[in-house]
């Protein structure tokens, strides 16, 4: 049983950092209809700006992270007028090889700076964990789960109660009716990538000290982000969130009790399950065009 | 008009494409024998057989993205299946080279199928998706699964084929073979374009919901793009397994996938030849940025998104804009006088619609709507803006399905059909918004019409013929050739009716056709409709100009919040108080609701 809740533990951990990366995801489709394939590579940049901050500058730890969240608010405005903005009246797919393109000159932009060692990072807790009836809760997950739980909260009331979260929500809804309404709807969607940037390079910030940083750990962290916001309902906030959770656990468990090395495939083979039999996910995507 | 002599029309576009493809054949040929004469350092030799190899794998990508418009990014996982088809076949399995090849080809058609089937159901972004979650599993599979494929040290004395007396193991001998399989391909890919398969697909890139409407089979066409896609990926992979006689999983992942696509838009991924022109360009270019080494990839990145940008049509594109070349020039065409070929008898209502409605939530915009169209009539349905027409509309073409009821069409139930099903029962329409297929042609747009499923019309010359009876029909038959894009507004409308017309419809809804008409155009389109009442078709149009409607209805529907509130001669019905109150508001003395 404690083996169990072990694993669920470690799962959810890890979900909750493909859940912040599927929101990234989902917010910025629902803004423009694009998904963005740079988005896993915004986690990549958090985690190496924790790298320049905390280690190269010798910065304390929480301050590079408060400093490296800045930063990826302004790399995301700048994301989306370089690679969305010059081609938001283009169709979906120019856009989406663009934000391809992206990808693949930060991640190189990255390496020619850094080179292709992984970098790591040490644990942001004073402290290995706590043993609970026999199941150890590592620190660093524990952190996860209470910054993306704080988090989905904050975002919530941010929506819900405050003005700027109406107008950011009627512009993903309808662009034009906002306008119209007298909301600065390039703004708006400015907002929407610098806050996606902020939720994908946290995600970095908070898993770099479970993995090595390299330039290429966000590919892989984007790519079960992308299932999890499928298998939750592509464009549904909540699905994106429950999505990134659920799949976690099954790659945990998946790992323990089938095959360690096709731990990342089960994300996959779930994607494929889903895509035969539910194509529109948990929560449903709304799939339609006007005649 | 419909005394104009017939001269066939010349098919210009085939004469073209003769001249095309001898040039691509003595290109070929050049390029073919020159393995064979000058000698090669084994460094070229390798950079051309990886470019010959890539390209055939990237013309699939022309397939699928640049005719089909569906972003599929697993070609490297094809482009893997089919080289380790090879390279394990000859290897391990000791079956030699074709019967390898026949597999690989299989697997990829397999595994194109299966992932087209599950993702292309829904548009957009699924198969982007699905190709990427395929994509990692391949690469997972070939570096774990070592027992079978040698895992990550890949798999080393790849054999070459043996033709019937001629052995292709000298690198220069493969090269040339290479080729000509690259020759072949590209050649077949080009002319695809030109089939009714071809323009299906570039129909469902520019419009996929017209496409539908006009009788294309959008889940099918795609399907078959992205098979075909996978096969050439598979090939291609076959191909530079057997080249280069050592592969490794490193060669086939995600990453590798993502240049293959670049390759494919650099070059102009609507067009053959610029795929070609971009895989060989950027096999090229890293050995011309050889000084950039460290930051090559860098900048290929940015290259990406500055092509996005400036150049989404690729070099080729640039090119072909620049020098119009591909733009055959007008034929002087005299097309035959229309004639429909449908059916003017049966039951006297040829379109009966009971109990219809269709909820968005909680909002009824088509309430319970019974209506009957009587064969042969022009029929109006009217209303104030958000009464329903629209959707009334969608419901009849198929582009939504009803909450409730019933369409009845010649006596045959067709609530349940696809667009392009009804349209096979012989429904066309037109749309609101012009839906036209905007890189097409006007005659290519009108044929994509005129070779709807069930149409009588088979060969590429009567589709060809029936296409420019339409055309003349309208008046456009002189400018066959043009890009619809460059018409007027007017005209636009035009070619819309003509595609609908070229499938021989027995019923033809149109949706708003005079919205955007100036006052001569609208007079144009009112004497255009009254031929084609005097050729026993059957119209249901929405407008809202009055004038207009009282010129040409026989019969008129008034709908309003969904449900039909009048119903009879635009004389009674311009005249009914109720119609009055929902346009008007309430009309005093009347005491309308």
């Amino acid at each position: 049983m404690s083996i169990v809740l072990q694993l669920l533990f470690t799962g959810l951990g890890i979900g909750s950092i493909y859940a912040l990366v599927a929101l990234g995801f989902v917010l910025i489709y629902r803004a423009t209809n694009v998904v963005n394939f740079a988005q896993g590579d915004f986690s990549m940049i958090g985690a190496f700006l924790m790298v320049v901050f905390a280690i190269d500058m010798g910065l304390p730890y929480w301050l590079s992270a408060v400093i490296a969240v800045v930063v990826m608010a302004g790399f995301g405005i700048l994301f989306n007028y370089g690679v969305y903005y010059p081609l938001r009246h283009r169709t979906f797919l120019p856009v989406v090889i663009s934000t391809i393109g992206a990808s693949i000159l930060l991640q190189n932009g990255v390496l020619a700076a850094y080179g292709p060692h992984p970098q790591s990072l040490p644990a942001m807790l004073p402290f290995p964990g706590i043993n609970i009836a026999g199941v150890f809760l590592d620190s660093q997950y524990l952190l996860i789960l209470v910054v993306t739980l704080a988090l989905v909260a904050l975002q919530y009331l941010f929506f819900e109660r405050t003005m700027l979260g109406k107008k950011l929500q009627a512009t993903s809804q309808d662009k034009e009716m906002a306008a119209l309404l007298g909301i600065p709807v390039a703004l708006m969607i400015g907002i929407t990538f610098a806050y996606s940037a902020v939720l994908g390079g946290l995600a970095g910030i908070l898993v770099a000290p479970l993995l090595f940083v390299s330039i290429n750990m966000g590919s892989t962290i984007a790519l079960k982000a992308f299932a999890a916001s499928i298998i939750g309902g592509f464009g549904d906030v909540t699905g994106a969130i429950v999505g990134g959770l659920a799949l976690g656990v099954v790659e945990t468990f998946g790992a323990a009790y089938i095959s360690v090395p096709y731990k990342d495939g089960f994300a996959f083979l779930v994607l494929f399950l889903f895509l035969m039999v539910r194509p529109q996910g948990v929560f449903g995507e709304k799939v339609a065009e006007k005649a | 008009m419909s005394n104009a002599t017939l001269i066939r029309p010349a098919p210009g576009s085939r004469r073209s494409a003769v001249a095309g493809g001898m040039v691509l054949a003595v290109l070929a040929a050049t390029v073919a024998v020159l393995p064979l004469t000058v000698p090669l350092s084994g460094y070229v030799l390798n950079m051309l057989m990886q470019a010959a190899t890539y390209t055939v794998a990237v013309l699939g990508l022309t397939v699928v993205l640049g005719y089909t418009g569906q972003l599929s990014l697993a070609q490297a996982a094809f482009f893997g299946i089919g080289a380790y088809a090879v390279a394990l076949g000859t290897v391990d399995y000791g079956i030699g080279f074709w019967l390898s090849l026949m597999l690989g080809l299989v697997a990829s058609a397999l595994a194109g199928a299966v992932l087209g089937l599950t993702s292309l159901r829904i548009g957009g972004h699924y198969l982007a998706m699905v190709t990427i979650a395929f994509q990692q599993i391949v690469t997972l599979v070939l570096v774990n699964s070592i027992e079978v494929t040698h895992g990550p040290d890949g798999v080393s004395g790849i054999a070459r084929p043996y033709l019937p007396g001629l052995s292709l193991a000298n690198g220069r001998a493969y090269l040339t073979f290479c080729i000509v399989v690259l020759y072949a391909v590209g050649l077949a890919v080009w002319h695809l374009r030109r089939t009714r398969l071809g323009r299906a697909m570039q129909a469902v890139r520019d419009n996929e919901l017209a496409a539908g409407v006009v009788g294309v089979h959008t889940y099918r066409t795609k399907v078959t793009a992205f098979t075909i896609s996978a096969v050439l990926g598979g090939l291609g992979g076959a191909l530079f397994a057997s080249g280069f006689s050592y592969i490794s999983p490193d060669q086939f992942s995600f990453a590798e996938s993502v240049v293959f696509l670049t390759m494919a838009l650099i070059g102009g991924v609507q067009s053959a030849f610029g795929t070609a022109v971009g895989t060989g360009l950027l096999i090229l270019l890293p050995e011309w940025l050889r000084f950039l080494k460290e930051i090559y990839l860098a900048i290929y990145g940015l290259s990406v998104i500055l092509i996005m940008v400036f150049m989404p049509e690729g070099i080729w594109g640039l090119l072909e804009r620049i020098t119009q070349i591909g733009r055959s020039p007008s034929a002087a065409v005299t097309p035959r006088p229309f004639r429909l070929d449908i059916p003017t008898s049966g039951a006297a209502e040829i379109l009966e619609t009971r109990g219809l409605a269709k909820y968005f939530g909680g909002l009824r915009a088509v309430d319970g709507v019974d209506l009957k169209v009587t064969r042969g009539a022009v029929h109006a349905l009217i209303g104030p803006n958000g009464s329903g027409k629209t959707t009334l509309l969608n419901v009849l073409s198929g582009l939504y399905r009803p909450t409730a009821g019933s369409v009845v069409l010649n006596g045959r139930d067709i609530t349940l059909l696809a667009p392009h099903e009804r349209c096979a029962a012989g429904v066309g329409r037109t749309f609101q918004n012009i839906r036209l297929f905007r890189s097409l042609s006007i005659l290519d747009n009108v044929l994509v019409g005129a070779q709807r499923p069930g149409s009588s019309v088979r060969s590429e010359a009567a589709l060809r013929g029936r296409a420019y009876e339409a055309l003349g029909f309208v008046g456009l038959a002189e400018r066959a050739a043009e890009l619809v894009g460059n018409l007027p507004y007017g005209h636009q409308r035009l070619v819309e009716i003509a595609r609908a017309l070229a499938g021989h419809p027995a019923l033809l809804l149109l949706d708003e056709p005079g919205a955007g008409l100036n006052p001569t155009e609208k007079q144009d389109l009112v004497g255009l409709l009254h031929r084609l009442k005097g050729h026993g078709l059957t119209i249901f149009l929405i407008d809202h100009d009055m004038a207009m409607v009282e010129q040409i209805a026989d019969h008129i529907t008034v709908l309003n919040f969904g449900k039909r509130i009048a119903e009879g001669t635009p004389r009674d019905v311009l005249r009914h108080p109720a119609v009055m109150a929902a346009y008007l508001g309430e009309v005093p003395g009347h005491g309308a609701t």
